[in-house]
């Protein structure tokens, strides 16, 4: 037989384990779920936008232009006179901007200024591409701008070239949610959002990766170094081995978090952008409850997600196995990290919020932009979510530790029926 | 009731009120694979009791059952009249296991590991320091138990955990290959250690290839084969039923 073929295939069937498969596979699942949101934010930029017009200048041919302009480029959701209808026809038909054409603006164009078109952005989230679809309608204005700037040459009308090339400009007010931003676009209110609320995010993704790959690694350790035998044989229960890692790969995770955060600060502060928002003015500033909310959540989490981990941890027959199985985690922290900072929760695909909400590291991640304007619901629904998760995932890891599964990588037909059991009672049905 | 033991208060056989190990039909299941066919044996308190038996016969299922590092399918384990796998936790407090290729947390040093251990058998101080001083004493590794263990030779190692074991004078120590990977020297001094902690009240269940060993050092032996319990005696009473010289030819007779 072939040597190098032999050699091959005893390699090929030494690496194709489950434990190196299984989450390569659990990150194409994630990037094509991935995938699939990034789909949809293309969709938004490349077509029409929706908006709605309010028209006081009824006479004014360059508001005509405008009008006309705007309706060959856009979606016409609404076409009429009342700005609050207006707002709340658009938002009906999931558009994002009613654009106002004041009674003055013709006029003022002819008298040598500059016509101001007033426009309500509905913004639907306050993820960094959120924000995205604004620049469709932004688009849209500056066709409106060269339409009206060609009529005033062709016309030739009697303003100054400099207004003539740039006869238009434009004021902003965004609204999201129940607030009212005067002056501020999506796209600045999203970048700034995210660079506030970025921290968060980050501090669990570094959280879960050091934290989780300790406690997974501990595991692997034990069995590498032969004394998890030992460790079952003395007088401590398994609550206390469980609790004992959870909380000795906390505190170094937090350690390590604290030690990069201490870092990321001074690069931040390198970014003007984030100290400009002046949040109070804007009423999203947090108050102090909605800090400690914050930290109830990030808690919570950590415990869930290092309980998971533990789970994992389990599978692990030694340091380097423990290793491969830190990928999905590390995966797991990434991936709702960058959603998060690109995307809002309320403009995700419904199977993204659902895989979203069921992650338990995302609760915190999000927790910040919610909190800023006052979804109380999807923070404290994170964080009664990520308790049941941590209890169970908690409870779960107890009962691993009870079974032959640490020794013997099985779990026994008697344990299985118990773990039928155990999972009976956590989900409350009944025989 | 369980109870911790320590050098001065250690309980007798008759205090205890039972057999210090008693094995009944013990059956365990690996899936659809029965390691453990249903074994029986009884060990007295303060003997020294050998399983030995061939390769995969399941002399370490059943001293890690014994351990309560696993569950049983079915069958009972007592232990001084106390089932083991009600009350595994009570148990744990007056045994002690030493794994065939146990390890220790390499980066602790030989001090702070048996700190470690003691710990979990200590009501105070002058408890740790009483079962740390003996497993100093037992691991007689001089000025290196201030090293780290990762820098230990096997047979430095072996002491080590050996001492861990013991250190505590379990009611019942589970010794698991004792001398497996060491050398003559080390070897016997390791069985010398073993056999004074008998002497001083310690029931051993002990398994090793080392037929010798056994011979040595076991008051009675039980052999396992293929998941059941073929024979069970005194080394004396074995070689004679057999007509053999030595626990070895017992073993070939008996095994093949």
């Amino acid at each position: 037989m072939n040597s190098t073929l032999n050699i091959l295939r005893k390699e090929i069937r030494e690496m194709m384990t489950a434990s190196t498969v299984l989450p390569i596979v659990v990150m194409a699942v994630l990037f094509g779920a991935m995938g699939s949101v990034m789909g949809g934010i293309e969709e938004d930029v490349t077509g029409a936008p929706t908006v709605g017009i309010v028209n006081d200048d009824t006479h004014g041919d360059l508001a005509a232009i405008a009008v006309d302009t705007i309706g060959d480029l856009s979606e016409l959701a609404y076409n009429g006179a009342d700005v609050d209808e207006g707002i709340a026809t658009v938002d009906e038909a999931g558009g994002i901007a009613l654009l106002h054409i004041p009674a003055n603006f013709t006029e003022r164009i002819m008298s040598g200024e500059p016509g101001t078109i007033q426009i309500y952005w509905i913004m639907k989230g306050a993820g960094l591409l959120d924000s995205i679809s604004s620049e469709a309608v932004n688009g849209v204005l500056w066709n409106v701008n060269r339409a009206i700037s060609v009529h005033l040459i062709d016309v030739n009308a009697s303003v100054n070239s400099t207004l003539a090339l740039n006869p238009m400009t434009m004021t902003e007010t965004t609204i999201f949610g129940d607030r009212i931003m005067d002056g501020i676009s999506p796209g600045t209110l999203g970048t700034m959002l995210s660079m506030q609320s970025l921290i968060v995010p980050l501090v669990m993704m570094m959280l879960i990766m050091v934290a989780g790959g300790t406690v997974i690694s501990s595991m692997g350790m034990e069995k590498e170094n032969k004394t998890l035998e030992t460790l079952l044989t003395l007088p401590v229960t398994r609550g206390s081995i469980v609790t004992g890692k959870l909380v000795a790969s906390a505190l170094i995770g937090l350690m390590m978090a604290a030690i990069y955060m201490v870092g990321f600060s001074y690069y931040m502060t390198g970014f003007s952008a984030s100290g400009e928002l002046d949040l109070e003015r804007y009423d999203i500033a947090l108050s102090a409850l909605d800090y400690i909310l914050v930290g109830i959540s990030l808690f919570v989490t950590l415990v869930a997600a290092l309980a998971l981990c533990m789970i994992l941890g389990t599978f692990a027959k030694n340091y380097k196995s423990a290793q491969t199985l830190t990928m999905p985690i590390a995966f797991l922290a990434v991936v709702p990290m960058l959603l998060i900072i690109f995307k809002d929760f309320n403009t995700l695909p419904p199977a993204a919020q659902v895989a979203l909400f069921a992650l338990p590291f995302s609760h915190p991640m999000m927790a910040m932009r919610s909190l800023m304007f006052d979804d109380y619901a999807l923070v404290l629904g994170g964080i009664v979510y990520s308790t049941i998760f941590a209890v169970v995932a908690i409870a779960l890891t107890v009962w691993i530790f009870k079974t032959d599964r640490l020794l013997t990588g099985r779990i026994g037909k008697k344990e299985e029926g118990r773990g039928r059991n155990l999972l009976r009672a956590v989900s409350g049905r009944k025989r | 009731m369980l109870a911790m033991s320590t050098s001065t208060d250690r309980p007798s056989s008759a205090l205890a009120g039972g057999p210090a190990l008693e094995v009944v039909n013990l059956v365990k299941d690996y899936g659809k694979f029965r390691a453990l066919k249903g074994i029986s044996f009884t060990v007295d308190d303060g003997e020294v009791f050998g399983l030995i038996g061939p390769n995969g016969a399941g002399k370490t299922t059943a001293l890690r059952i014994i351990s309560t590092i696993l569950r049983i399918t079915s069958g009972h384990v007592r232990m001084f009249g106390t089932d083991i796998a009600e009350r595994s936790h009570e148990a744990r407090k007056i045994l002690s296991y030493l794994p065939e290729d146990a390890g220790a947390y390499k980066n602790l040093t030989g001090n702070a590991y048996l700190v470690f251990i003691a710990r979990f058998f200590s009501q105070n101080r002058e408890d740790l320091r009483r079962i740390v001083s003996k497993g100093v004493e037992i691991a007689d590794l001089g000025d290196r138990m201030d090293d780290k263990i990762d820098t230990y030779s096997k047979g430095m190692a072996r002491r080590l955990l050996v001492a861990r074991a013991l250190m505590i004078e379990p009611r019942v120590a589970v010794l698991d290959e004792l001398t497996s990977g060491l050398d003559v020297i080390n070897a016997q001094e390791i069985r010398k250690i073993v056999k004074d902690s008998s002497r001083r009240g310690t029931t051993v269940l002990l398994s090793s290839h080392n037929m010798l060993e056994v011979e040595l050092m076991c008051d009675r032996i039980a052999l396992i084969n293929d998941g059941e319990i073929v024979e069970i005696g005194t080394p004396a009473e074995l070689k004679a039923k057999h007509g053999a010289q030595n626990i070895e030819e017992v073993f070939m007779k008996v095994v093949s």
